[in-house]
């Protein structure tokens, strides 16, 4: 116990007074060693954020309140000191890093300003050694050029960058132990590698412990020593990193793990975890992860488990308490096959995009002239096919959600071609526009934002049925019902408004929606990334049915490559506005050319530990289309930049039958084509 | 017929909108989400003493704006009938002694005397220089001395009656919840005084005991004497106070009937559509706002009159050429003040047509007007709602400032403007004439700070951050 830094024992923070006090973090108890780094995992809202905050005594005041417990940091109890007390560990001894970047930074303040203001705290410098100190701190973190940042305002750095500062501020005070609550998670995956990567190398150097926040899997096997899981305001699992990934206990982290997708899991259907997280607003005596186990018996319904803790790997669970009967049966799990080859995609087009430009104007002046272009989508072609999955992944700002946009209509297009099924859709009035976009169909990204909050929905999906034939109420109706119960929710949830479903509903109203106009393209504009593990294997599950019962097509938008490889068939990789990569699903993951592609792929945290790849490390991050490099918008980039890559953008080059690459590094070995 | 019905613009207005709100009301309950913020309102104990302070202002300005011309006494023959010229109201009716009681000129409140010495004959036929005993004010009394005695014991009357009154409605209401609850009547009246209900109806009681305790104890003194004197004619100051509130709420809330159309229209259309649309829309109001409102309003007002007194057939009674003066007052307090809510309506309106559900209604090939009318109204409704209310205690204390100015409502028509506006000279005279300026001064304090309480309470309700807290 001598090494321990943290030691938290039974912290219970609740909100509200009343009866029913909602129990966020409901008795916690963990401790962090000195250079350690402790993730802490699991889904949104099951109170890992609030433990966080609470370790600093920053929980929401008046909200909520921390009943009991101790947070004892060296020995030394937290939660009895006095404010003024406090203000000398936070910043000093614990300091912490936000999710969000944008939001955790002063905009009027510049970078130096801002890392002063912690070292004229805690260390009593002259203006001199503060200036000193915080160009130290910010080329400690990675910053090119300290001495230029250090007079810039946030606004003026990328959101990585941002997160490097909010880094360097965190470590101005000399931290014994920083909390990062979810660095990476607003971040693109090269730069949550970056990120991550200058994470584990300044706990190297300064000996500091960690306090990682996470819900991504892949983060913790990259990141921690130890790892603790947390479900509805409990902790139910905690093991070191290698029994963690070996030999995973609770029944709740092995779903976790089951719901992820995956290469292998293709043909099968994701294990999906029934019901919800219980509200939190009541007196548990029974195992919270009960109602959706598939191991649970009578007793896991009566009896609340105890902390058990054999050979250091802690679990909360029935089945691994040697004092109560196993008798239990071992649930058959079923996996349920659904398999991606049964739909063998036509091979003509559905949908054509040639040469599909979208150009933003950028205007200055009081006379409003055009300066400039953010060229979002420049010179894009891609096809798809009936009932084909092509996904289309790229990192944010790279212009992947305006092609969708584009494709539709919904953005004024500059030049190109969008041919669906033969008609071309860029010359369409705007009434003929109307009847060509119901079969061509869009599911957004955030489901809160997708659906007006002032309709029911009923309303919500009966306006997915303007164009299509039925016009009688009652047949309306019952088109409804079997829509909503196609998508697995009740019809009788019908007349309620969303604000009353939780994001993995929602989702499934919006697919309702978009299936109500019946169509054949579905553009999904990253569907579940707003979502959980677990809720995001339901969406892809509900997805995948469909495409089998409808034959549709998905053009499928994401950055997460995990779901590109379970769901897709094709892939187009883009960059900066146009596609480098594209090929078939195994094609492109599994034998990627370009060296963006690569290093993509190389970016994702992987959880099996064993492949100790050699990762590729992108440097810098995505230019601004408004401006895009001179020659191969990846040369600034690319790791095997040569010379005419700064000169001219590199043309088609044919790999096989389906694969293309726009390199100049694939150009000899196969000779070039003309692009299209 | 006893009475002629008189139909004035401004009558009609108020009482389509209050048609309006009834509808809106009828609407809003029966949805959820629309109403939840309206119940929080009156859940909370501000809102719930707001409304009911303003429910009573609306009472006395709706009564007073029921209109008619009352049948002259036929004098004999018959068929014809005569009607007076005067147009009088239905609380003009029933504050009749109020009205008809009228002194000689100024007298001090609850004064038995004028407040100014006259010469006059008493009864040995002398002439003595001294003040006149009022016509109408304690004039039941015998002798001045019994005064005090009197009003205290009309207040005790009076209280007595009213705190009555409450406690029957309070047993009516606890008999009723039994009956609902099917529990004894002792424990249904410690819940309701407890507050254990949804609805603060302990702070409910109290509300309306003080209502009533102000309304009884006024209405039983003003019938002897005249609670806040009267002024240089010797008009009651009470009545014009209550004859005030009318024009405050017309002005108020008649503006703002002018206001939304042009805002909400303008507002969505330079949002929504963009490019020359917006151009045009903005300009214009950002001209509109660089001119002073008070130049531009009483540019207005003065063209009126001059129109009115070009075409005075127009007009039959001086009541309808009051009304549409202060119809007018309103039209151009609304052609003035659209611009601010335009433009916050733009502004989130730029906001919404970027929204996911506004782009999934367009590639579902929806209408721009359906678009517009589904998607973007009623997501606009909070703002407009919380402007509206905040607005209008504004209006109120423009028509004064204006009044004052001497381009606000014609100067025959009681306002709480005209009423300060004649105390400028009162405060300047020795003795001075402090009761005019201070009545006018607290019935619109009320009507006002109760207004922006009701403002504070519907804005937190409808603020999406708090909803989300609570």
């Amino acid at each position: 116990m001598s090494d321990s830094l943290l030691q938290v024992n039974n912290l219970k923070t609740w909100f509200g007074n009343g009866e029913m006090p909602y129990r966020a973090v409901d008795g916690i108890g963990f401790s962090i060693r000195r250079g350690q780094t402790f993730a802490l995992l699991g889904e949104s809202g099951c109170g890992k954020s609030m433990t966080a905050l609470s370790l600093l005594r920053l929980n929401p005041h008046p909200a909520s309140r921390i009943v009991s417990g101790e947070v004892l940091l060296d020995g030394e109890n937290l939660l009895p000191l006095s404010e003024a007390e406090m203000e000398a560990i936070r910043g000093r001894r614990i300091s912490m890093i936000f999710q969000e970047p944008q939001s955790s930074l002063n905009p009027v303040l510049t970078v130096g300003q801002q890392i002063a203001e912690v070292l004229k705290w805690h260390f009593n410098m002259d203006a001199q050694a503060m200036q000193q100190r915080s160009l130290e701190l910010l080329k400690s973190v990675g910053i090119p050029d300290p001495t230029q940042r250090i007079k810039e305002y946030p606004h003026q750095l990328s959101g990585g960058m941002k997160q490097r500062v909010m880094i360097a501020i965190a470590l101005a005070g000399e931290p014994e132990l920083l909390i990062a609550d979810e660095p990476t998670t607003a971040l693109d995956v090269t730069i949550q590698a970056q990120i991550l990567d200058l994470l584990k190398d300044i706990q190297q150097k300064t000996g500091m412990a960690i306090l990682l926040i996470t819900h991504d899997l892949g983060v913790v096997a990259q990141m921690a020593d130890h790892v603790a899981v947390m479900y509805a305001g409990q902790i139910v699992e905690t093991a070191s990193r290698e029994q963690f990934f070996n030999d995973t206990r609770h029944p709740y982290t092995r779903k976790l793990f089951e719901a992820l997708p995956s290469d292998q899991k293709r043909e099968q259907k994701l294990t999906v975890i029934k019901g919800s997280v219980p509200p939190l607003n009541q007196d548990f005596n029974c195992c919270r992860f009960a109602d959706r186990c598939d191991f649970a018996w009578q007793h896991c319904h009566d009896v609340e488990p105890r902390w058990l803790e054999p050979d250091n790997h802690g679990v909360r669970c029935h089945l691994f308490d040697p004092d109560v009967d196993a008798e239990h049966i071992k649930s058959e799990i079923r996996v349920t096959s659904s398999r991606l080859s049964d739909v063998v995609p036509a091979d003509n087009a559905l949908l054509d995009v040639k040469q599909l430009k979208v150009h933003f104007p950028i205007k200055k002046g009081i006379l409003q002239r055009t300066v400039g272009h953010v060229k979002a989508v420049d010179n894009i072609s891609l096809s798809l096919r009936p009932a084909e999955t092509l996904a289309l992944v790229g990192e944010s700002g790279c212009g992947k959600t305006t092609v969708g946009k584009g494709i539709l209509q919904l953005v004024p297009v500059t030049e190109g071609q969008v041919k669906y099924a033969g008609k071309q859709m860029t010359r369409m009035s705007e009434h003929e526009l109307k009847e060509a976009r119901a079969s061509m169909q869009i599911i957004f990204q955030d489901p809160f934002s997708s659906m007006n909050p002032r309709m029911t929905i009923t309303q919500v999906i009966e306006e997915g049925m303007l164009g299509s034939s039925i016009k009688n109420p009652a047949d309306k109706q019952h088109k409804v019902d079997e829509l909503l119960e196609r998508v697995g929710l009740r019809p009788d949830i019908k007349h309620r408004y969303p604000h009353e479903f939780s994001g993995g509903q929602r989702q499934r109203i919006c697919i309702a929606r978009a299936l109500a106009a019946e169509p054949e393209v579905i553009i999904c504009d990253e569907p579940t990334s707003a979502l959980d593990v677990s809720v995001q294997a339901q969406i892809l599950n509900l997805l995948r049915d469909i495409q089998h019962e409808f034959g549709l097509s998905y053009l499928f938008i994401t950055h997460n490559i995990a779901v590109v490889d379970y769901l897709a068939h094709r892939v187009a990789v883009m960059y900066l506005g146009r596609v480098v990569e594209e090929g078939r699903r195994d094609e492109v993951l599994n034998n990627p050319k370009h060296p963006y592609t690569q290093a993509l792929l190389a970016a994702v945290p992987r959880i099996e530990s064993d492949s100790e790849q050699q990762a590729i490390r992108l440097e810098g991050e995505l230019p601004s289309p408004a401006n895009p490099p001179q020659g191969c918008h990846f040369h600034q980039r690319c790791p095997h930049v040569m010379p005419r890559c700064r000169e001219q953008y590199p043309d088609l080059t044919q790999l096989s039958r389906s694969h293309t690459v726009k390199c100049y590094l694939y150009e000899e070995d196969y000779g070039s084509t003309d692009s299209n | 017929m006893p009475f002629l019905p008189v139909f004035l613009w401004t009558d009609i207005l108020i009482f389509l909108l209050l048609a309006v709100v009834a509808g809106a009301v009828v609407y809003i309950r029966k949805r959820p989400h629309l109403s939840a913020p309206w119940n929080s309102v009156i859940q909370r104990k501000r809102g719930m003493m707001a409304i009911m302070i303003l429910a009573c202002y609306v009472v006395i300005g709706l009564l007073d704006s029921l209109h008619y011309r009352p049948v002259l006494e036929s004098d004999g023959n018959g068929d014809q009938v005569h009607y007076a010229t005067e147009v009088i109201s239905v609380f003009d009716r029933l504050a009749q002694p109020l009205r008809q009681q009228v002194e000689k000129t100024y007298s001090a409140p609850f004064a038995h005397q004028l407040y100014v010495k006259e010469m006059q004959t008493d009864a040995d036929g002398t002439l003595v220089y001294d003040y006149p005993r009022l016509k109408h004010g304690a004039s039941h009394l015998d002798h001045p001395a019994l005064k005090l005695d009197d009003i205290q014991q009309t207040v005790l009357k009076a209280s007595l009656l009213s705190i009555l009154l409450v406690f029957i409605v309070y047993l009516c209401h606890c008999i009723l919840a039994r009956w609902r609850r099917k529990s004894t009547l002792l424990t249904e009246a410690g819940r309701i005084i407890r507050g254990r209900s949804d609805y603060p109806l302990s702070t409910f009681y109290l509300m309306l005991l003080l209502l009533t305790l102000t309304a009884f104890n006024l209405i039983a003194l003003s019938g002897d004497y005249h609670v806040f004197g009267t002024d240089k004619v010797g008009n009651d100051v009470l009545y014009q106070a209550l004859k005030s509130v009318r024009t405050g709420l017309v002005i108020g809330t008649l503006t703002t009937l002018v206001m939304l159309p042009l805002a909400i229209l303008l507002g969505i259309a330079a949002g929504y559509f963009r490019g020359w649309i917006d151009d045009i829309i903005q300009y214009i109001y950002t001209t509109l706002n660089s001119i002073p409102g008070v130049l531009l309003i009483a540019a207005a007002v003065l063209i009126l009159q001059v129109y009115m007194n070009n075409n005075p057939d127009q007009f039959e009674t001086i009541a309808e050429r009051a009304d549409m003066r202060l119809l007018f007052l309103c039209i151009i307090l609304g052609v003035t003040s659209w611009t601010g809510l335009c433009r916050i309506l733009r502004a989130e309106t730029l906001k919404l047509r970027e929204a996911e559900y506004v782009l999934a209604a367009r590639a579902l090939g929806a209408s721009n007007f359906s678009i517009l009318h589904r998607h973007i109204l009623p997501n606009l409704m909070h703002l407009v709602m919380i402007a509206v209310v905040l607005d209008f205690s504004g209006l109120v204390l423009a028509e004064a400032v204006l009044s004052y100015v001497g381009v606000g409502v014609d100067p025959s028509m009681i306002s709480w403007g005209n009423m300060i506006n004649s105390a400028r000279l009162e405060m300047a005279r020795d003795p001075v004439v402090w009761w005019s300026l201070t009545a006018a001064f607290i019935s619109m304090f009320i009507l006002v700070l109760a207004a922006n309480l009701f403002a504070d309470v519907v804005r937190d309700a409808f603020d999406p951050r708090m909803q989300g807290a609570q």
